[in-house]
């Protein structure tokens, strides 16, 4: 496979009043690959997530998204790039007053010239593409449980067919039997649409099921990159005690 | 980015649909209508991938809608593409594919329209026993807390006294300043006509002191704080920190409710006092350039003819309404469903429903006092 960055973070500093949080960081994402994030409480990691999506403006530094310049781009560089990616955000951010389904619509009735039946049925297809019950279309986010709401949400930010997907914590509060499923169904996805998968996680089962790649924040940058097997190996004291306690070593039993 | 195209191509033994570009989401809107114009046959056909550059699931889904139209109508489809990887994809997605409609049409017709006027009538005496339900809740904690000084919260009742009394005062102040000046500038037109101008000062004072001052007070809170009051509760009981007191053994009502109807009852009547003073001033001012009565003169004509009864039935209507918005808003918060909408929706209701309320409590009063003789 060839590495082709499909996102780039060059130099990126980002501080709220004193407190810097990023400080020279730097990032690459390949195509194609599931990378995960991880980190300690505070150390930006879904302050990452949010710059690089243009949620929050960084105070130097550079971000390339499938060739487009995320922070100086052009309106139209930006709006052309944010279709080609979705966001699934922590709590599942869905419009509480649309149901399910018309959630899913929302960007496609944004962004495509469909028509309302084939929206509809694209919208469905989503939805249980993401393993939701048809039922699950017409309820209120309010109506579904946490876990629903997060696949309601992987299914809105899959709407457009993107070609990056923007995952902040999502197997976190769920029973373990969801939280693999939703492994599986990322690596079906990765897999089935060639998807780019960029995860901010805690788990360490999902790191060891689906991630190629890890990147290790800490001390304000990417303090480590690379495979979940050379992790044990870094000579850092909190990647050792994040990747050789017992709950790794159970997680890495599993796989 | 080549658009994708569909081409049937009839030359083989069996008819094959090619398909070329880049068919994905973003493109579809140019093939839907191609798609739904292939002809239904009934032999062999094949579909064929092959000239495709990009496909995804929304183009998947259109290949595998068109196979199971076609095979609907008696046909025998093949999808043939020399990539694995797409043929893989067109399968998970047939997989997934909804068996059934998961939005139910809503019912139409006569027996669901009946229905509905019955259950909005059902649902106003609902909501009229659950507003009684809550009075009741709030006069019982009210009585608790009154024996037991250590449970009077002491700071939330002054910040919220100066968030609805104290920094109300400006907006009350320069509204009934206007109102008094257009009722003396109107009463002073008409007056003339009699060359009665001097009764204009009885106009004024009657009218601002036993209604305008303190009605238009209550409104104007009912619009700052009764929604205030509604969105900051309501909010708080989205996000599930009602349920988080209630764990914690503390009473919503209580920590909440109380303070902000207590604050209310003791703040309107200043502020209805404060309307009172500045539309008399207002209305003296005016009277004096527009009729030439002294300010002198005014105040004499105010003191002699001007019951002090008037004054004290303005003010004491003043807590009563109070006592209505507070808690209409409470209660309207407390009825917030867990969405952003409900709270928006229950803030306009909370609005309406205690102006409302309070022109009807109003008119009590007026019949009231009027069988009163005062």
């Amino acid at each position: 496979m060839t590495r082709d960055a499909i996102i780039k973070v060059r130099g990126l500093r980002n501080q709220f009043g004193r407190q810097v949080v990023h400080d020279n960081l730097d990032l690459d994402v390949w195509r194609g690959e599931v990378l995960g994030i991880v980190g300690g409480s505070g150390t930006g990691k879904s302050v990452l997530l949010r710059t690089i999506v243009g949620l929050n403006r960084p105070a130097a530094g550079s971000i390339e998204v499938l060739g487009a310049d995320v922070l100086n781009g052009s309106r139209e560089e930006r709006l052309t790039a944010e279709k080609r990616w979705g966001v699934a955000f922590q709590d599942g951010a869905l419009f509480s007053s649309l149901s399910v389904l018309q959630n899913v619509m929302a960007p496609m009735r944004e962004h495509l010239n469909l028509s309302p039946a084939l929206m509809r049925s694209l919208g469905q297809l989503k939805i249980s593409l993401v393993g939701l019950p048809p039922l699950a279309c017409g309820k209120l986010p309010s109506e579904l449980s946490g876990g629903m709401r997060k696949r309601a949400s992987l299914a809105r930010a899959l709407a457009l067919d993107p070609e990056i997907v923007f995952l902040d914590e999502p197997t976190a509060g769920l029973d373990p039997i969801g939280a693999a499923a939703y492994d599986d169904l990322i690596g079906e996805l990765k897999r089935s649409l060639g998807l780019t998968v960029f995860m901010v996680t805690h788990d360490l089962d999902s790191l060891y099921a689906i991630c190629d790649r890890i990147a290790v924040l800490a001390e304000k940058r990417v303090l480590v990159t690379g495979p979940i097997e050379g992790m044990t190996d870094v000579d850092h004291p909190w990647v050792q005690e994040y990747f050789t306690g017992p709950r790794a070593r159970a997680a890495q039993a599993k796989t | 980015m080549p658009a994708p195209t569909v081409i049937i191509d009839d030359s083989g033994p069996a008819p094959v649909i090619r398909l070329s570009g880049r068919l994905v989401t973003e493109h579809l809107s140019h093939v839907e209508r191609d798609f739904a114009s292939v002809p239904a046959g009934t032999g062999t056909m094949n579909i064929d991938l092959d000239g495709l550059e990009a496909l995804d699931t929304g183009g998947a889904w259109m290949v595998s809608d068109l196979k199971s139209r076609l095979e609907a109508s008696g046909a025998q489809v093949e999808i043939t593409d020399s990539t694995q990887t797409r043929l893989e994809l067109i399968h998970a997605v047939v997989a997934a594919m909804p068996a059934e409609e998961g939005v139910e049409a809503p019912p139409s017709g006569l027996v669901p329209w009946l229905a509905g006027i019955g259950e909005k009538t059902a649902g106003v005496g609902a909501s009229a026993m659950s507003l009684m339900s809550f009075v009741g809740q709030t006069l019982a904690s009210l009585v608790t807390c009154l024996f037991r000084p250590r449970r009077w919260r002491t700071a939330a009742l002054v910040s919220q006294m100066e968030e609805t009394g104290f920094n109300a005062i400006p907006i009350v102040v320069l509204m009934s300043f206007l109102i008094g000046v257009v009722l003396s500038f109107q009463g002073a037109s008409q007056l003339r006509q009699f060359g009665a101008e001097v009764f204009v000062v009885d106009l004024i004072a009657i009218s601002i002191l036993r209604e305008l001052g303190i009605l238009l007070t209550a409104i104007i809170v009912a619009g700052r704080s009764g929604s205030a009051f509604t969105a900051s509760i309501g909010s708080m009981k989205v996000r599930e920190e009602l349920d988080a007191m209630r764990t914690l053994g503390l009473d919503p009502i209580e920590v909440l409710v109380l303070p902000r109807v207590i604050a209310l009852v003791i703040m309107l009547p200043i502020l209805g006092f404060i309307a009172n003073v500045s539309g008399l001033l207002g209305g003296a001012i005016m009277s004096w350039i527009e009729l030439g009565v002294s300010p002198s003169m005014f105040i004499t004509r105010l003191q002699e003819n001007t019951d002090v009864w008037h004054l004290i039935i303005g003010m004491i209507k003043a807590p009563v309404f109070a006592a209505i918005i507070a808690t209409v808003a409470c209660w309207q918060a407390m009825q917030v469903q867990s969405s952003a909408d409900s709270v928006g929706r229950h803030t306009t209701i909370s609005v309406v429903q205690s102006i409302f309320l309070v022109i009807v409590a109003d008119a009590v009063f007026s019949i009231f006092f009027a069988e009163l003789g005062l």
